[in-house]
């Protein structure tokens, strides 16, 4: 059966291409720390040896629209497009063509459905920033091949928090069933405290610095008893108002394990959000 | 009142360049045309299977034609749409990194939680 080997949590910053690719006097101040921490978060991923990345994100707005939106949607084809014009506008992110792992994608349909989980699927899917971002992050070469899969942290009415953690847990034990040798990492990425389009915006921090504090112990622990028993679909609007992306990191805690501490850790605070790294390894710690 | 419709406007308008353009330049006359000839469009289906019913009320067809980003927000457009086409119309006139954004969000300093719902 296949092997996860990493399991990796994280924000999904757009500027970061930008910033990071940035010379002279457009470089922001902030980009040196930031690619010094995103090379080390990178090297979590390279030293676990991956074959397949299962990557969990969301749309925003862009292939999935408010006549057909489906709540959790799993990518099954031979390639995927990726990055929209309005990404390429406001974040100048590259157009990237990523290779799909349909065998995979179809194990996961099929056994998610059998578990109860009605799951949508595309069979041509151009995929956004919450999956290629990622890819920048983690494994710039894009030559792994992918299963994308997208949650709607988005477009209310949105599946509960208790649910992406379930999706999460049911992940995990679903990619250990695929029969492959293949070695698999799980990369989702969501948000901290986050507001767009709201007062809150731009700030020099996250809106809410104290719920990202405390959202980063949740993770950090695998505390999915604490993060539940304050977590809810209301008071995710008080921390800001896109704050939803949050139930993406509790998915990933589900696919990490109840309680499972995360081998790797990192934060940056940035105006507009705090950023935030997490990477599990359930066979132990790969050899540096 | 159509949240869905606004949020269709954004989305349509959004994710073509020409249009975004032409918004920016002459915001009424974009949208008396695209309530005409698109608010009916079902996407992904032929002229023929256009709907019916939709238009937008005088409050909503002015907040649109004004380039009222507030107004958009106090009648439940989602935020996400109306920022990031906001920004595609007016970020190119900042005279600093993001200037546009922070006034923007100055404008709405005025709401205080719950935010206008959004659920369409």
């Amino acid at each position: 059966m296949a092997t996860v080997v990493a399991v990796i949590a994280s924000t999904h910053h757009p500027f970061y291409y930008r910033a990071s690719t940035a010379t002279g006097e457009d470089r922001p101040p902030f980009a040196d720390e930031w690619t010094s921490k995103i090379l080390a978060f990178r090297e979590t991923l390279t030293r676990a040896r991956p074959d397949v990345l299962v990557m969990v994100g969301s749309d925003h707005f862009h292939q999935l629209w408010l006549d057909n939106m489906p709540q959790f949607l799993v990518g099954k084809a031979p390639h995927y497009d990726a990055n929209w014009y309005n990404e390429e506008r406001e974040f100048g992110l590259p157009r990237m063509l990523l290779k799909g792992q349909e065998d995979l994608s179809g194990h996961i349909l099929r056994a998610g459905l059998d578990a109860g989980f009605d799951l949508a699927f595309s069979n041509e899917l151009r995929i956004d920033h919450s999956i290629t971002c990622p890819i920048i992050t983690l494994r710039p070469e894009a030559d792994l091949p992918i299963v994308p899969i997208y949650t709607n942290i988005f477009a209310p009415p949105l599946p509960q928090p208790k649910r992406f953690v379930q999706l999460g847990a049911a992940i995990r034990e679903i990619v250990e069933s695929w029969p492959s040798h293949l070695r698999v990492a799980v990369i989702g990425t969501g948000h901290l405290s986050l507001e767009l389009g709201g007062p809150r915006q731009f700030g020099p921090h996250g809106p809410d610095p104290e719920f990202d504090q405390r959202a980063v112990e949740w993770i950090a622990n695998g505390d999915l008893d604490g993060c539940l028993r304050e977590v809810t679909l209301d008071s995710l609007h008080s921390p800001g108002n896109a704050t939803h992306g949050f139930m993406d990191f509790m998915l990933m805690m589900g696919v990490a394990g109840a309680g499972v501490k995360a081998d790797y850790v990192d934060t940056l605070d940035l105006f507009h959000t705090m950023e935030a790294y997490f990477t599990w390894y359930p066979n132990g710690a790969p050899a540096a | 009142m159509s949240k869905y419709l606004l949020n269709k406007f954004l989305f349509m308008v959004d994710r073509d360049p020409e249009l975004v353009e032409r918004y920016r330049s002459e915001p009424r006359e974009l949208v008396a045309w695209w309530e005409a000839e698109c608010a009916n469009t079902v996407l992904n289906c032929h002229g023929g299977e256009a709907s019916t019913w939709l238009r937008f009320d005088e409050v909503e067809r002015e907040a649109l034609a004004t380039h009222d980003h507030v107004k958009l927000f106090e009648l439940g457009a989602h935020p996400f749409l109306t920022l990031t086409l906001f920004i595609a119309l007016f970020e190119r006139d900042n005279t600093e990194p993001l200037e546009y954004q922070k006034s923007y969000g100055a404008r709405l300093a005025h709401f205080a939680m719950p935010y206008p719902d959004i659920a369409t």
